[in-house]
């Protein structure tokens, strides 16, 4: 079961809808891991003969099922960081009526969100789906460090080593959500980690 | 009158104080002896003589300190100065606002002087001489919103209208009651109070809102709105909320007096001319406890405040945890007498303390 049902949140998270083939001539569909499953589903042979997709596998399997689809230009990528290029360069040759397609874990679809926006899509124009991972993408708000894959809350920052807290406050520009210390005004006084939704 | 800049720091030793004259022009946020949420928006058109109210931009005896504070703080983070590309012509407007504005007001502190586009600055307590050509970045040692910014009390925000929304697409944030400009810039008025709690769904940001998208240009507006700060540290950043976060426990029945600040913030709103940006100036106000005890009005209406206040409100504005020391404080200066309605202190007319 890749979806996932968000509790309500405060207005600065994102809120991820479900994928829809709209009419365009040209399709960009960025995607990791679970987030393949969303492509499958909304596949069609003509959409796929107008349709470019970037699958980060994540040591998911679905590499054959896309490529099975036929899409007019595929391509694999080991991670988000080597693709990143690719996405910047389809994005700055896109014509007018590009449609893009985000899908998988929030981290690839907030920075590639966050490529979209900066190329001149508005954000609302991009249609996203999560499918997979919950793992947070966290910017520690003191040391302004990412931590990638982040689980549990409170976790450590993977660069300055503080115990941060999971807060749900998201910036688009950074695509990732704010990490604060949790023990500042008690040191060593940190809760047992959980889940985050737990 | 000449105001007479105190030397004090807002770090380290502290030496922060308010003069007589700083304590009674304070804005005291409280007009009633409770309080919640509210937009609470009034025109911007002056105030009572001698208030903090009576200037478009107050300057006041903490100026040249903390403008020297400003500094310290953007030589160790110069995020907290950020402007998206499209929001140098807002920059300028704010340049040209604040320096139309201020030389006006303190004529025998600053003088603007144009010949077209060739302008002359001069600010007397900086010590600050500058000639430059408005509208060229590359006369100024800085970009127009820093450089004007350097030298005005207070964060600014510049909002970029769009979308019948707010964008926080500029600012320079050195005096927050810890919110990042760094994680914020270029979020929308909802998203950027989203922390916020309560608020939302009282419908207060939809009505503030609607409100800013109509301001008009000569038509500035404000609000007051509050915290508390453990020591008058200016500087109240998340971004080293590891470093400060520790002084809110060093607070004791015998210290409390003198660390404890009430912070109150001046918030302006002012409409630019050439950009359409919003332009939302925040100006921090500190008072320590003991200061505000000596107007009785304050004294019997801050407790009843902080006694009353829910406690979504007490944990969000950081002071739960020492309320109970507060109460005990503050229960000395509440003698249950009734207080007149407003924010001033009435000095004259309310009784003294009856314990």
């Amino acid at each position: 079961m890749s979806k996932f049902e968000f509790p309500p949140a405060i207005k600065s998270r994102p809120v991820y809808g479900t994928l829809e083939a709209r009419t365009g001539k040209h399709h960009l569909m960025i995607a990791d891991a679970e987030g393949a499953e969303a492509i499958l589903e909304i596949a069609t042979p003509e959409l796929m003969a107008k349709s470019h997709i970037i699958y980060i596998p994540k040591g998911a399997d679905y590499g054959d099922k896309l490529r099975a689809l036929q899409p007019a230009q595929y391509y694999e990528g080991p991670s988000y960081a080597a693709s990143v290029q690719r996405i910047r360069h389809v994005l700055a040759n896109a014509h007018m009526g590009l449609q893009i397609y985000l899908t998988g874990t929030e981290g690839l679809m907030g920075q590639a969100q966050n490529e979209a926006m900066q190329a001149g899509f508005p954000h609302t124009a991009i249609q996203t789906e999560h499918r997979g991972s919950v793992a947070r993408r966290m910017q520690c708000v003191h040391c302004k460090g990412i931590t990638e894959e982040v689980e549990t809350d409170p976790f450590v920052c993977s660069h300055c080593g503080l115990n941060l807290f999971v807060r749900d406050h998201y910036s688009r520009r950074l695509a990732a959500y704010q990490g604060v210390c949790i023990d500042a005004e008690d040191p060593g006084n940190v809760p047992e980690p959980k889940g985050i939704y737990e | 009158m000449t105001i007479q800049f105190n030397d004090e720091t807002f770090r380290d030793d502290y030496s922060f104080h308010n003069s007589d004259w700083a304590i009674k022009r304070f804005p005291f946020p409280f007009h009633e002896d409770s309080y919640m949420y509210a937009v609470n928006m009034e025109q911007h058109r002056g105030g009572p003589e001698g208030s903090v109210y009576e200037k478009r931009f107050d300057v006041d005896e903490h100026y040249v300190a903390e403008m020297r504070d400003r500094a310290m703080v953007l030589a160790d983070d110069p995020l907290r100065c950020q402007s998206l590309p499209h929001m140098t012509l807002a920059g300028w407007d704010l340049l040209e606002l604040i320096m139309v504005s201020k030389s006006e007001d303190y004529p025998d502190l600053f003088e603007l002087h144009r010949d077209g586009d060739q302008w002359r600055w001069v600010n007397k307590p900086m010590g600050i001489d500058d000639s430059f050509t408005f509208m060229d970045e590359t006369t100024l040692p800085y970009g127009p919103m820093e450089y004007i910014t350097r030298q005005t009390q207070g964060d600014f925000c510049v909002l970029d209208q769009r979308e019948d929304n707010l964008w926080m697409d500029a600012g320079i944030v050195t005096t927050q009651a810890d919110w990042s400009l760094d994680f914020d810039i270029g979020m929308n008025f909802f998203e950027w109070h989203a922390p916020v709690p309560l608020a939302h769904e009282k419908g207060i940001f939809v009505r503030a809102l609607k409100f800013l998208l109509n301001i008009q240009q000569g038509a500035p507006a404000r609000r007051l709105n509050w915290t508390m700060t453990v020591n008058p540290l200016l500087d109240t950043s998340p971004e080293n909320y590891h470093k400060w976060g520790i002084q809110k426990t060093t607070l004791t029945p015998e210290n409390i007096g003198s660390k404890q600040h009430l912070r109150v913030e001046l918030q302006t709103f002012f409409r630019l001319p050439r950009s359409n940006a919003l332009v939302f100036p925040i100006r921090c106000y500190l008072c320590s406890f003991q200061d505000l005890m000596t107007m009785p009005k304050w004294g019997r209406r801050l407790h009843r405040v902080v006694r009353d206040l829910p406690v979504e409100l007490a944990t969000y504005k950081g002071f739960i945890d020492n309320r109970p020391m507060m109460l005990d404080y503050l229960s000395q200066f509440d003698d249950g007498l009734p207080t007149s309605p407003g924010v001033w202190p009435d000095f004259d007319t309310e009784p003294p303390l009856q314990k």
